[in-house]
């Protein structure tokens, strides 16, 4: 088994034998999700106008929730130091990381999806819409939290620094994507917002994990 | 034949400088103990040798190889303070894991070096549940998987018995024998012949 694979199902494992690190984000964004229609209208034509906001924006949250853990606990234990001086390649390392990371958050984000966006009056196009988006960019999101992450490993109490450095490089995710649901809802093309966040995961597939690499040595030396 | 070379090197940390010009050389089979006082500079040479930090200046290659490069990295392994465990993986997953971003391994060789740490029952116990001392052993059980050429050990006799230090000091020795390299830091005293000691 190659250090990918190992990694990756390391990774996995260790999370799924310890839930809380991957439940407690996916709660909250069902819970956030769900509060919305309590404090504001339950009126149809209301949430449905705001889903695509509400949904984005908690999805981010949550995203951002869990990346604190992504390089922490292997930080504190010392394992990360033994995949800095590896002989393998440490953004191969980091990727399989990163891609754990998306399996146990961005993944269960989507299956969530089409019910969280039924409680909000989504028609079934926009919620197929929604899941799209969700598809290209929550990838996206772990890549690039992924080098945050890697900026701030060796930092007590850095969830505050975490936000400021990443929720800016959120943004055009945010906008391409409730764009496209939004548009969606009124039947308008959403060629242009699918093509945008399709190569926003391109370009941080094949920078993040270089990026993130160089960060993590730096903040190691 | 391995042969670590260490020249001209310069360490500072804030604005303190730890050591400066200090130069080396190991051939196959010698065991180097660095020693000095606490904040001398032992962890930040060691993590040097190892890639991890960089030094102000000076140049360290193993047969040549600079450090940072594939075949330096392969070449060495580095055991440092903290226990590079994950309390979430079994004894044996946690030792399959970090030998595996060093050199490969057999899963019988890991059933080996466990029971040559005196873990023999404990390849399924959780790094959680373990104590101080038996943390070391699972991370010093490294030593009888890697084929690693240069070991580098920081502290590896804390928290272990009288028992555990005579394996390990046992297996250092047999890997120089084996035309290995070792180079540890310690405060303790050590039964490993033909020492050499490093001051700082």
């Amino acid at each position: 088994m190659n250090i990918f694979t190992k990694t990756l199902t390391r990774d996995l494992k260790m999370s799924l034998r310890n839930p809380s690190s991957f439940l407690n984000p996916l709660l909250f964004f069902v819970i956030a999700i769900s509060l919305f229609p309590l404090a504001m209208s339950p009126d149809s034509h209301t949430l449905s106008n705001i889903a695509p906001g509400i949904v984005w924006v908690t999805c981010m949250l949550s995203v951002l929730l869990s990346l604190n853990a992504l390089f922490h606990y292997d930080y504190d234990n010392g394992v990360l130091e033994q995949m800095v001086i590896s002989h393998h390649s440490l953004p191969l390392i980091l990727l399989a990381k990163t891609i754990s990371h998306w399996l146990l958050t961005g993944l269960p984000i989507i299956l969530l999806s089409p019910l969280l966006g039924m409680t909000l009056f989504l028609d079934d196009k926009s919620i197929y819409v929604l899941m799209l988006t969700l598809l290209l960019a929550t990838p996206s999101l772990s890549l690039i939290g992924a080098i945050g992450a890697s900026l701030i490993v060796g930092i007590k109490n850095s969830g505050m620094l975490l936000s400021l450095l990443i929720l800016p490089l959120y943004i055009p995710i945010l906008i391409f994507a409730t764009s496209a649901v939004s548009q969606s809802q009124f039947n308008l093309p959403i060629n242009g917002q699918i093509y945008f966040l399709a190569s926003i995961l391109l370009i941080s597939l094949m920078a993040s994990p270089f990026v993130s690499a160089i960060a993590l040595k730096t903040s190691l030396d | 034949m391995s042969k670590l070379i260490v020249s001209d090197l310069t360490c500072q940390r804030g604005y303190n400088e730890l050591f400066s010009n200090l130069s080396f050389e190991l051939n196959a089979g010698e065991i180097l103990k660095i020693s000095g006082a606490n904040g001398s500079g032992k962890t930040s040479l060691l993590k040097i040798l190892a890639g991890l930090n960089s030094a102000e200046s000076g140049k360290l290659s193993i047969n040549n190889n600079k450090v940072g490069s594939y075949d330096y990295q392969s070449d060495i392994l580095y055991l440092g303070h903290l226990p590079a465990l994950s309390p979430e993986l079994h004894c044996k997953e946690n030792l399959d894991y970090l030998t595996q971003l060093n050199n490969s391994n057999s899963n019988q060789e890991l059933d080996n070096a466990l029971k040559n740490v005196g873990l023999k029952n404990f390849e399924y116990e959780y790094a959680a549940n373990l104590s101080a001392g038996q943390k070391r052993r699972v991370v010093l059980s490294a030593l009888f998987v890697t084929q690693a050429k240069v070991w580098l050990l920081d502290e590896p006799f804390t928290a272990l018995d009288s028992n555990g230090i005579n394996v390990i000091e046992t297996q250092i020795t047999k890997h120089c024998d084996d035309g290995g390299i070792c180079i540890l830091t310690t405060h303790q005293e050590c039964n490993l012949p033909g020492l050499r000691i490093l001051n700082l």
